[in-house]
């Protein structure tokens, strides 16, 4: 079976998502790329050197470089002709361009996939992860996003892919990019960290999150997450979110404070290696998952774990 | 404008759902059923579209079983919808089928926007809003915390991994909405009583003449596999020596 795979860059670099994804199509076979965007060479170049490429298609074109559904689409649609199978990262470009290029082939896509179990059957999360469904496909071209999380991710060195440029399908005029405002951090990127401290409505204010957590964090190195509530409480930005909505991460060790642990956050870290729960409530379900659980409370807790580290 | 606005019957989303015993799916008998959160939002947006004067008329229309017209179309009509439509089916419908059937709705309707929900809490598939887009070549807007409609475009704010962003897209167009684009209002009980009096349309899936076969065969359903049972500690001293176990710190 021949694979493209969608690679997530910012038109600079390749972005860690891609790696899982290529993982995951290299269990199905001979593993193409996509690199699409604008002034992508230095990206299609680092995307020829991943463990396992063989061809990197390049479509650099200004109506590629915000990767709008409308226009990369048709790009991807138009290469199918070519492959058996692509696969995204379940990004939030992933998630956004795949259906479309499913429903432009006349595929039913299958989403965020936790294993490859055959050439046409997968695993993947329905209900919140609270069930797994085994299924199997019946169409001849395979559209897949992919959870990160659950694939090891391919070397970035060590591979010798040849560069290949597509021509571009233009831009089909339904959309324009406007703007963006990106969130600065000079930590880990949430998806990617190997240890994230996490924190929820319990905090009382965005002062005490910021107070609390982020010395903790910094203390451990760690990416800083935020449950729903904490989120719509103004607690923290939108792309702090873990959750069945937000992101699914599965990092080393998740400390979870002051959060109860709602099903739809569970969804989003229970396959974190080690759970750590911080909150006063003996009861909160969230100590139902947590390997290490401290009951009390969090304002005298955190400090003092803090300054222990 | 018209906005259309499609909607679901899902478990509820406060109910922990329950694997059946034989693998075949997640026990939906006797469990409480309600309009996925993600449609509310939707419904919600529409009428304050409504409100603001830029829409004129709203629809919704849900696809399944003949109890979605009480479960979730008095909802949305008591939310404030004008009239509904109910694609009645007892089989389920994959998001491509459902997309085909909105496709031909969209064609009737003549809406020149059309609101659904991110992803459906059940299937977790975030495809539907997409490959309607696709379907009927209209530009779209995912993932929604903000819509804002100017003259023939709309502008939409999306959530993205790494923050916000915004696309302006020529009507008629495709949004789907996140959490944050609004809370939706209750439904109140005068408003319930006069949603009663607002039509539905019944229709079965053999009137839009799409081929529904799942292309997708589920083979088993198992429950995740259970973590171990963890342990409690009693100081911070004691956590702290526990991570430091593990290498953390």
């Amino acid at each position: 079976m021949k694979t493209l795979v969608w690679v997530e860059h910012d038109n600079q670099s390749v972005k860690d998502a891609t790696l899982s994804t290529v993982t995951a199509a290299a269990k199905l076979g001979e593993v193409h790329l996509l690199v699409a965007g604008k002034g992508v060479s230095g990206v299609a170049e680092a995307a020829a050197q991943i463990a396992g490429v063989g061809k990197v298609h390049v479509a650099d074109d200004a109506a590629y470089e915000h990767f709008l559904a409308e226009n990369v689409a048709p790009l991807i649609a138009q290469l199918m002709g070519d492959h058996d199978a692509v696969l995204f990262p379940a990004t939030t470009t992933g998630k956004n361009v795949a259906p479309r290029v499913a429903a432009a082939l006349d595929v039913m896509q299958i989403s965020d996939i936790l294993s490859v179990e055959g050439a046409d059957t997968f695993t993947r999360p329905i209900y919140a992860g609270n069930a797994i469904a085994t299924v199997q496909t019946s169409d001849k071209k395979l559209v897949i996003t992919v959870r990160g999380t659950a694939f090891d991710k391919a070397a970035t060195t060590g591979g010798s892919g040849t560069v290949e440029a597509v021509a571009a399908a233009g831009d089909k005029g339904l959309s324009t990019f406007v703007g963006a405002e990106i969130a600065a951090s000079e930590r880990p990127e949430l998806t990617s960290a190997k240890i994230i401290v996490s924190g929820g409505r319990a905090l009382g204010s965005s002062e005490q999150f910021h107070a609390l957590i982020d010395p903790l964090a910094d203390k451990l190195g760690a990416a800083v997450g935020a449950s729903r509530a904490a989120v719509d409480a103004g607690y923290a930005p939108n792309d702090y979110q873990v959750g069945q909505t937000g992101k699914i991460v599965a990092p080393m060790v998740y400390v979870a404070v002051g959060i109860s642990g709602a099903i739809q956050h569970l969804a989003g870290m229970k396959d974190s290696k080690t759970i750590v729960a911080i909150n006063k409530d003996e009861d909160a379900p969230i100590f139902q998952v947590a390997d290490i659980g401290l009951v009390g409370d969090l304002f005298t807790i955190v400090p003092e774990l803090t300054s222990k580290l | 404008m018209k906005v259309l606005v499609p909607v679901k019957r899902v478990l509820d989303y406060n109910v922990k759902p329950r694997v059946k015993a034989d693998g075949t799916g997640v026990d939906l008998a006797n469990v409480k059923m309600s309009m996925n959160p993600f449609d509310e939002i939707a419904i919600e947006e529409a009428v304050r579209l409504k409100e603001k004067g830029a829409a004129t008329e709203i629809v919704v229309v849900t696809i399944g079983v003949a109890k979605a017209e009480t479960d979730v179309l008095l909802t949305a009509r008591a939310m404030g919808a004008d009239r509904g439509i109910l694609i009645q089916t007892d089989d389920e419908i994959e998001p491509l089928a459902v997309a085909k059937l909105l496709a031909k709705v969209a064609q009737e309707e003549q809406p020149g926007l059309i609101i659904l929900g991110k992803q459906a809490i059940d299937d977790d598939s975030n495809q539907t809003g997409q490959m309607l887009a696709a379907l009927l070549g209209w530009a779209q807007g995912t993932f929604a915390s903000k819509v804002e409609i100017a003259g023939d475009r709309v502008h939409v704010t999306r959530e993205i991994d790494g923050g916000l962003e915004t696309v302006d897209l020529k009507l008629p167009a495709i949004v789907t909405t996140d959490l944050r684009l609004n809370e939706p209002r209750y439904a109140t009980l005068p408003n319930i009583m006069k949603a009663k009096t607002k039509p539905v349309a019944k229709k079965t899936v053999a009137d839009y003449g799409v081929d529904v076969t799942p292309r997708l065969k589920t083979l088993k359903v198992v429950e995740p596999a259970k973590r171990q049972a963890g342990i409690k500690v009693g100081s911070v001293d004691e956590l702290v020596e526990k991570l430091k176990g593990m290498g953390v710190a």
